[in-house]
This record gives C-alpha cells, sequence and structure tokens, in this order.
C-alpha cells in the first residue's frame, strides 16, 4: 500500500467514522479513559516516589551515614536509678578504625548535634552542630552571607559559629548577622556567616527531643568538643540525666558505588567489638534508592496494568462496533467485492477504520491524560492543603499511546477479517 | 475455438452441497455469446437463473465445466483473480443500485477504478465524462440519498462502465422502478448497446426482454429457449 493510498484510506475511514459522530466518539471514549488512566496512573506513581527519591538522593548515593541511637535497653535501667549516665554512640575512635579497615574511603565528615538555648540577643532553642569546614562540600547547602567554618577555625578552636538562614533571620531582624556575637550555653560566639541547608537529612537529629529548634548555629567541632564537652546534662523535675556522645552523626564518603555496595557490612564488622549494644545504625542510601527503584517498578506496573486493562476493555468496544459495522454494512462490502475489491483491500478498509478510531482517540486520551493528573494535583491540594506531586513522562505517554493503537489494530482484525471472508454473494443479497 | 465469442460455456454445472442432500443448480449448460449482443435470461424462480448469472459475474466457481471470458478461462481462478476479473472486465448493475451511502456519485463511479490503483485525482475527468453520459453531470457531489431510484441507477450504469468492461452483467436493472423511469433505463441500456457494449440482462419482464436481440430462457438448471431475433424497437411499430 503506498503512500497516497494509505491517505485516501485514512479519509475514507475518517468520513464513514463521521457518517455515526455519536457512536465513534462513544467507542473512543473506551481508548480515551484507557490512555487517560494509563498516564495518570503513572504519573501518581513516578510523583509517590519523587519525594522519596529526592531525599535519599540528598543523602548522596555515595554516602554511607552512620548514626548514633541510644540502645532501647537504656531506658528501663534509667527508671529504676533517680539519675545516670549514659554513655552511647560513635566515638572519635571508630572514626579511625573505618579509616584503616575499610577500602574506597573518599572522605569522611564526623558531626556533633546538641540540642542548646540562646540567651543573646535574644532568647531562642537551637541546634549547635559541631563538623568540620568539609561539611560545605559534603552536604547540599548555599552560603547567604559570610563564610564557612575553616581549618584555622578548627586548629585554633575559635570561638565563631555560622548560622542557618532561619535562625539568623529570628536573631538578627534588622541588621546583618556578620561580626555579631551571640551566647549560647554561656559561651560567645562571633557570626562569620549565613549558610542555607539544602539536606533536611541531618537535621532533627540523635540526642534531640526537646524545645522545638528554631535553627542550626554550626561550630567548629574542636571549639564544640573543648567548650561544651561531650555530655549533655538534662534536669527534669528532680532528677537528671547524663548523656555522654561524642559523635552524632559520621557520613563517609566512597569513590565509587561498588565500594558502597562493599562497605556497609565492613564497616559493622569494624565497629562490632567497640560496640556491644546496638547504639549506631548504618544508612546506605544506594540500597534505599535501589530498595525504592524497585518499589517503584512494581508499583508501576501494578497501576498501569490495571490501566491497560481500561486499554483492554476500550479495544473489546472497538472490537464490538467493528462487527456490528460489518454487520451493518454487509452489503455495502458484497458491493465492493463485486466492483473489484481483493479480500485484503476489505481487511485494509476495516483495519484504517479502527486505526483512525483508535489513534485519534489515543491522541486526545494523551491530551486529558497529561492535564487530568495536575488537575487531581490541584484538587487535592485545594481540599486537603496537602502537596500531591505528580510527575508525567514521556515514556508514559508514548507508551499509552502506542498500547492504544496497538490495542486498536489488534481488535480491529478479527471484524476486518469477517468483513474480507464474507460470501459476496451472501453478502449481496444481505438485507 | 472461436475467438469472437465474448463468453463462452462449456457443460457447465454447479451443485451446492446442502450436507445430506446435493441440489444442482446449474446442469451442462453450453452457451456462447458474441461481442455486441444484448442478451436477455429469463426464468422462473428456481430455474438457475440466478445461479448462472454469479457464475457469468465471476462471483462463485462452477462445481465442473469451462467458463471462458474474453478468451480468458477463469473456471479455476482463484479469489484475488476472480476479483480482478470482477474489478476489470466486467461491469455490474444491480436491482437495489447498491451505490455506497457515504460517497458522492463521481466518488461512487470511481470506485471500481480505485481497486485497481488509480486514485480519483487522476480520473476525476473520466468519472465526470461517465455522469454526463448518463445524464448526471448536475448531480456530481449528490450523495445516493439525495437522489431518485432512477437517478440511482444511473449511476450504478456509469460505474459499470468506469473500466471498460467486455461486458455489463445486469441482475433486474428496472425491478425496482416504475415503468416511465424503467423505461427510461432500458434506453439507455439500448443507447449502451447501439454503442457496441455487450450486456447480459437477468430479468422477468417481457417488455424488458422485447428490447434484447436475443433471448435465453431457464428451467430447471439448463437453458430450455434461446431465440434471437431483432430488437422490437427496430421494428417499426
Amino acid at each position: 500500500m503506498n503512500y497516497a493510498s494509505f491517505i485516501r484510506g485514512a479519509r475514507a475511514g475518517i468520513k464513514s467514522l463521521l457518517l455515526h459522530k455519536t457512536r465513534s466518539l462513544l467507542t473512543m471514549l473506551g481508548i480515551i479513559f484507557g490512555v487517560c488512566s494509563v498516564i495518570a496512573m503513572l504519573a501518581i506513581g513516578e510523583g509517590a516516589s519523587f519525594e522519596a527519591q529526592e531525599r535519599i538522593r540528598q543523602k548522596g548515593a555515595l554516602n554511607i551515614i552512620l548514626r548514633s541511637k541510644k540502645p532501647s535497653g537504656d531506658a528501663s535501667a534509667g527508671g529504676a536509678q533517680r539519675s545516670y549516665i549514659a554513655d552511647y554512640g560513635l566515638k572519635y575512635a571508630d572514626m579511625e578504625r573505618i579509616r584503616h579497615s575499610v577500602p574506597g574511603i573518599k572522605r569522611m565528615l564526623p558531626q556533633r548535634l546538641e540540642a542548646k538555648r540562646i540567651r543573646f540577643p535574644k532568647h531562642a532553642e537551637c541546634e549547635v552542630v559541631g563538623t568540620l569546614p568539609l561539611y560545605r562540600e559534603m552536604i547540599p547547602n548555599d552560603m547567604v552571607a559570610g563564610r564557612f567554618l575553616t581549618d584555622w577555625d578548627e586548629r585554633e578552636q575559635k570561638n565563631i559559629c555560622v548560622l542557618s538562614e532561619d535562625l539568623a533571620r529570628s536573631l538578627f531582624s534588622h541588621e546583618s548577622p556578620l561580626e555579631q556575637e551571640i551566647r549560647v550555653a554561656n559561651r560567645a560566639f562571633t557570626v562569620v556567616g549565613v549558610i542555607r541547608e539544602l539536606s533536611r537529612v541531618y537535621q532533627a537529629g540523635a540526642g534531640t527531643g526537646g524545645p522545638v529548634s528554631e535553627g542550626r548555629v554550626f561550630v567548629p567541632l574542636h571549639t564544640f568538643r573543648s567548650h561544651m564537652g561531650e555530655q549533655n546534662i538534662r534536669r527534669s523535675a528532680g532528677s537528671y540525666q547524663v548523656e555522654r556522645v561524642q559523635l552524632s552523626f559520621l557520613t563517609v564518603e566512597f569513590n565509587n558505588e561498588n565500594d558502597v555496595a562493599r562497605a556497609a557490612p565492613l564497616i559493622r564488622h569494624a565497629l562490632a567489638d567497640l560496640h556491644k549494644k546496638q547504639d549506631f545504625v548504618v544508612e546506605v542510601p544506594l540500597d534505599e534508592l535501589r530498595a525504592l527503584e524497585a518499589t517503584k517498578r512494581l508499583f508501576s506496573f501494578v497501576l498501569g496494568s490495571i490501566a491497560a486493562i481500561s486499554l483492554l476493555v476500550g479495544g473489546i468496544g472497538i472490537m464490538n462496533i467493528m462487527l456490528a459495522t460489518v454487520t451493518e454494512r454487509t452489503r455495502e462490502i458484497g458491493v465492493r467485492r463485486a466492483l473489484g475489491a481483493k479480500k485484503r483491500q476489505i481487511i485494509a478498509q476495516f483495519l484504517m477504520e479502527t486505526g483512525v478510531l483508535s489513534v485519534v482517540g489515543g491522541l486526545i486520551g494523551v491530551v486529558v491524560g497529561v492535564f487530568f493528573p495536575y488537575l487531581l494535583s490541584w484538587g487535592i491540594h485545594a481540599m486537603t492543603g496537602n502537596e500531591y506531586r505528580v510527575v508525567v513522562t514521556v515514556w508514559s505517554v508514548l507508551m499509552a499511546l502506542g498500547i492504544s493503537v496497538a490495542t486498536g489494530i489488534a481488535f480491529g482484525v478479527y471484524p476486518a477479517r469477517r468483513a474480507a471472508e464474507l460470501d459476496p454473494i451472501e453478502a449481496l443479497r444481505h438485507g | 475455438m472461436d475467438d469472437h465469442a465474448i463468453i463462452r460455456l462449456e457443460q457447465l454445472t454447479k451443485t451446492y452441497d446442502l450436507g445430506e442432500v446435493k441440489l444442482t443448480a446449474l446442469r451442462e449448460v453450453d452457451l456462447v455469446i458474441e461481442p455486441g449482443s444484448f442478451v436477455a435470461i429469463m426464468g422462473a424462480s428456481g430455474s438457475g437463473k440466478s445461479t448462472l448469472l454469479n457464475l457469468l459475474g465471476c462471483l462463485d466457481r462452477p462445481t465442473s465445466g469451462r467458463y471462458i471470458l474474453g478468451g480468458v478461462d477463469v473456471s479455476d481462478m482463484d479469489d484475488d483473480e476472480l476479483s480482478d476479473v470482477r474489478g476489470q472486465r466486467i461491469g455490474f448493475v444491480f436491482q437495489q443500485y447498491n451505490l455506497i451511502d457515504q460517497l458522492s456519485v463521481v466518488e461512487n463511479i470511481h470506485v471500481p477504478l480505485g481497486y485497481q490503483g488509480r486514485e480519483l485525482a487522476d480520473c476525476r475527468a473520466q468519472c465526470v465524462d461517465l455522469a454526463g453520459l448518463v445524464g448526471l453531470s448536475d448531480r456530481l457531489g449528490h450523495r445516493p440519498k439525495q437522489l431518485s431510484g432512477g437517478q440511482q441507477q444511473r449511476v450504478a450504469i456509469a460505474r459499470a462502465l468506469a473500466n471498460d468492461p467486455v461486458m455489463i452483467l445486469a441482475d433486474e436493472p428496472t425491478g425496482n422502478l416504475d415503468s416511465t423511469t424503467g423505461k427510461e433505463i432500458l434506453d439507455l441500456f439500448c443507447n449502451l448497446h447501439a454503442q457496441g457494449k455487450t450486456i447480459v440482462m437477468v430479468t422477468h419482464g417481457e417488455e424488458v426482454a422485447k428490447r434484447a436481440n436475443r433471448v435465453v430462457v431457464m428451467s430447471d438448471g439448463r437453458i430450455v429457449q434461446d431465440v434471437r431475433r431483432t430488437p422490437t424497437q427496430l421494428v417499426p411499430a
């Protein structure tokens, strides 16, 4: 079949479909809904995992994150006594142990977090973060003003700090925070910079649980260690408890993904004899990402399959109506055969009609299907106030369109063949 | 073999297998039709004339015997070959007109040409000429439903002429028309005959048969009468 006769066939197909506009539209609805639901389902599936993927990506695919965790057994022991000292979590020694026993490490970033109260220039709850200048490179962030911690600060145990953007705004609403002084836990620090954190992975860290923090204060780790010590005394109604934690987080960055995949058991093994209790957890973002992707694939497959069933129903609708059309146009088929049409020309004619139905239906479905998820997302936002993210991907659109056309044509073959196999004599006598 | 014949049937037999019964609709029919003939085939229903018509129209294959159309043996052709023979050598005119509703007059005339691979754009002039030949120059864009029965039958005749067939096969072409319109259509056939077309027409009507120059009467699957004569129109009343 050449191009010109293809065009003529398509035009003839459109023409005979336009003879029964309502019927054609109703037939197409099946395909329209099918395509629309395939695209929408996949967009919802994609959107649902998008946030989680983003969060994991913020942790860094090449990182392994060790997080200090208060062992569960200690809480009950503390209940019996009035006061006790809880000594747990990651130590500086662990860092050295890992550095020497696990291959492929590029660099390591320790962090110590502690909830403290700022007393000047005004009262505020904050989280003090003792860390290294490396933080700036390893954890996603933007410098808003001034500078970050330096090696000099670290070595000299400078009493300087960098404020998170939100805290800087609430402490110094009408003036630049740079070169200003703040007092945290009875110690004075000079503000040298303001930072915007782009990752929330290390916030609400271990050891907190007190009042809601208004922001974060970054100080050199060395300063933190010598001025604030490793003990955190928490007083409550006649008792107090002391926690001794050296490091809250240890982020280990590797050279490549293969090293990451091997490292987690090595790290656990290296630290096993130093930590009799389960007082730290190992997070492997790469594993989480892979697990999530596997889940997402399954999710998309299930959602897509459900939607594909509606496409199937649409296809059956097309087949049904085409069978009716063949019966209705039996005499026309007989006439065409008498006038010289071969069987395959009859097949081509009817396939062209189903093709036009499914292609037009598919295209309408794509247009509706691309907008529908956003409408849904907007509707959910308007009604519940929750952000509901949807992501329409190009491949989902192409897939939906491809399946709809394939379904339409596949379900068009049977009616078309039935039309072609009619006995011309019988067909001419029909009706 | 007589090369002069346009149609030659030799011992043509058609048997329908109805399961337990075998029904022989056509028994060893021999018939020769010369070019330029106007043959009327008559007979009661069940006489085998419909079967003969289907065989002549290459819509069916004989059980035995041979059918030579324009020098070509079509008795053992397959479905695609028969389709080509129908499209190229035979022009059909039906009692029910059988135009295609969604197509205009010109497009209907073009249908047989389309199946021979000719685009409407390339042969529109020819189709328009044919419409003029049957007196419908002013109805080119009309749909069949917008035309009277007589006009529809004219379109059907123009369509039958489109591929310049060796034979026009007409099945009761006036059966659905009133006598005046029927006469007009018959006049049209006579004109075509006068121009040298070969016409084979199945009919019940004696009046119709009188216009033919040969009348073949069928009964019980056999030709029982075969009369050649001068058509009445040429005889002064």
